[in-house]
């Protein structure tokens, strides 16, 4: 398929003898949000490390096309408060930024008041938006998100989260972002990749939902509350209600994206 | 009226201020404070074995401090030690050893003092244009690498995913230190050089809002506190090395006690 744009295949790694992600297989397209989802501990970060080339695995192998931009924003940026810090020095990656280069991406995420604040003082959901930002810079074919919506408050997650649905719609470029958020990410993703060490299952968000090992993993309570905010039910409920598991064969497809 | 040592320990001083601030900034920004003393206490090992086999006292304080930081980016690929304890480790290891080499020197006419505190007779016109040349060097490196190595201070992770080669800035920005500490050892001596690098970093911090202004500034004050330091050596038959040291260390205090600091972020 020529919209994919990272391909992994039978990844393995591990640390200090314990397998962290277990052969795990997907590829990433064009124009599409990949959401990976799983609980703490479950390989979501390594694994994203891997797609970014920051960790090489022990086993398998990872295609990335080749130059590629990427753009990431990672789960926490610790920045030392030694290091005295703009966010719009901040956005100034290389020289060759130009400050219009600058505004337009602090506008996109509705950030230009904060141009000339100090790094050091923003909140939680100011630093992902700069963060956000400083990747948009890149002009990226993909973007990689660890968990961006941490430390921000409800209205702020789903602001973010339409945010995220809108530059990928506008860019056309390629979303991989890790989330807790099980409801809240669901409506804006294409295709979500449940993981505990290895790949449990993967689909579309509804699909996912009605997974016996996603409703394993989550708890049945947390499957419903999700079906709450899916808003095309196409699974079926017995008399009782409770959600039947959708078939094996149905949500392994991949094909939910536009390419 | 000014004598000839004096200008030269001045011009050499104001050299080794200039390219230290920049320098110090980031051993300042990424907590290398400890980095720079266990480089220049191997400095003394470079000494010792330069004088034990003849061979010219700057290219083997350069090529100790250039080994030892090369090996301590190899030594902290491994993950049984901390990085603390490993630069303790090299730092009174190399300085044991140094002193232990120099002790088996005959007739060693070595004056130990100098090479630990600094000595303003020291400077020679040669060492100047040691300190000319590295120092020329190290700004010409730092001028060219600099987007990088503030992207790669700001976060690591992020500067490799945005095509920062880490590893190689890394190695880099410890082998700039290690040259202007070989450089700068003869003034300020083995046991102060690192309060040069951090001294003037760190007063430029509060009144700074970009990190290429504290760099900047750390340099002003450093060439302040070096000069006001060697002139009141000459003056008073102080050690040079201590002299600039205190002389950093009240425009450190003044700064920190001044109440009207410009906005800094």
């Amino acid at each position: 398929m020529n919209s994919d744009i990272v391909k992994l295949q039978d990844v393995n790694i591990s640390f200090s003898g314990k397998q962290v992600v277990k052969n795990v297989s997907f590829n990433l397209h064009k124009d599409c949000i990949t959401t990976l989802i799983g609980p703490n501990g479950a390989g979501k970060t390594t694994l994203v490390k891997i797609v970014l080339g920051l960790i090489k695995p022990d086993s398998g192998t990872v295609w990335r096309r080749p130059e590629m931009m990427v753009g990431y924003v990672p789960q926490k940026l610790h920045i030392d408060s030694t290091f005295p810090l703009t966010v719009r020095r901040f956005l100034q990656i290389s020289r060759s930024i130009s400050s219009e280069a600058i505004a337009q991406a602090v506008a996109s995420v509705n950030i230009e008041n904060l141009l000339d604040n100090s790094i050091h003082g923003l909140s939680g959901g100011e630093m992902q938006r700069v963060l956000l930002s400083r990747a948009l810079l890149r002009d990226p074919q993909l973007l990689v998100l660890d968990e961006p919506v941490q430390g921000v408050d409800i209205n702020g997650q789903i602001e973010l989260y339409q945010l995220i649905a809108d530059i990928r719609k506008a860019r056309g470029c390629s979303v991989l972002m890790i989330s807790h958020d099980l409801h809240l990410v669901m409506s804006a993703t294409d295709h979500v990749i449940c993981m505990n060490q290895h790949i449990c299952c993967s689909g579309h968000p509804e699909k996912i939902t009605n997974d016996p090992s996603y409703i394993e993993m989550f708890g049945a309570a947390s499957a419903k509350t999700m079906a709450l905010y899916a808003h095309h039910h196409n699974h079926d409920h017995n008399l009782h209600g409770d959600v039947l598991p959708a078939n094996e064969a149905e949500h392994q497809h991949t094909q939910e994206c536009n390419h | 009226m000014f004598y000839d040592f004096l200008l030269f320990a001045l011009l050499g001083g104001v050299g080794v201020a200039i390219v230290s601030g920049p320098l110090g900034a980031f051993v300042v920004w990424r907590r290398m404070s400890y980095f720079g003393d266990s480089l220049a206490h191997s400095a003394l090992l470079g000494v010792s074995i330069g004088i034990f086999l003849e061979i010219n006292l700057n290219i083997a304080i350069i090529v100790c401090c250039l080994i030892l930081a090369v090996a301590l980016v190899a030594m902290q690929k491994q993950h049984f030690i901390a990085t603390d304890t490993l630069l303790g480790i090299m730092a009174h290891s190399s300085l044991s050893l140094g002193l232990v080499t120099i002790s088996f020197i005959e007739d060693a006419r070595i004056d130990l003092m100098a090479f630990l505190f600094g000595d303003l007779l020291a400077i020679l016109p040669e060492d100047l244009i040691w300190i000319g040349a590295g120092g020329v060097l190290v700004l010409i490196l730092l001028y060219y690498y600099w987007p990088q190595m503030i992207s790669m201070t700001i976060n690591e992770e992020l500067a490799q995913v945005e095509g920062v080669n880490v590893t190689k800035m890394r190695l880099l920005l410890m082998l700039m230190i290690a040259l202007v500490i070989a450089v700068a050892m003869k003034i300020v001596g083995v046991l102060l050089i690192t309060s040069l690098l951090i001294i003037p970093a760190a007063s430029a911090r509060p009144l700074s809002d970009s990190p290429e202004k504290m760099a900047l500034l750390a340099s002003g004050l450093g060439v302040a506190a070096v000069v006001l330091g060697l002139l009141a050596s000459f003056e008073f038959d102080t050690p040079a090395g201590p002299s600039v040291v205190v002389a950093a260390m009240l425009i450190f205090i003044s700064i920190y006690l001044w109440p009207f600091k410009r906005h800094a972020t």
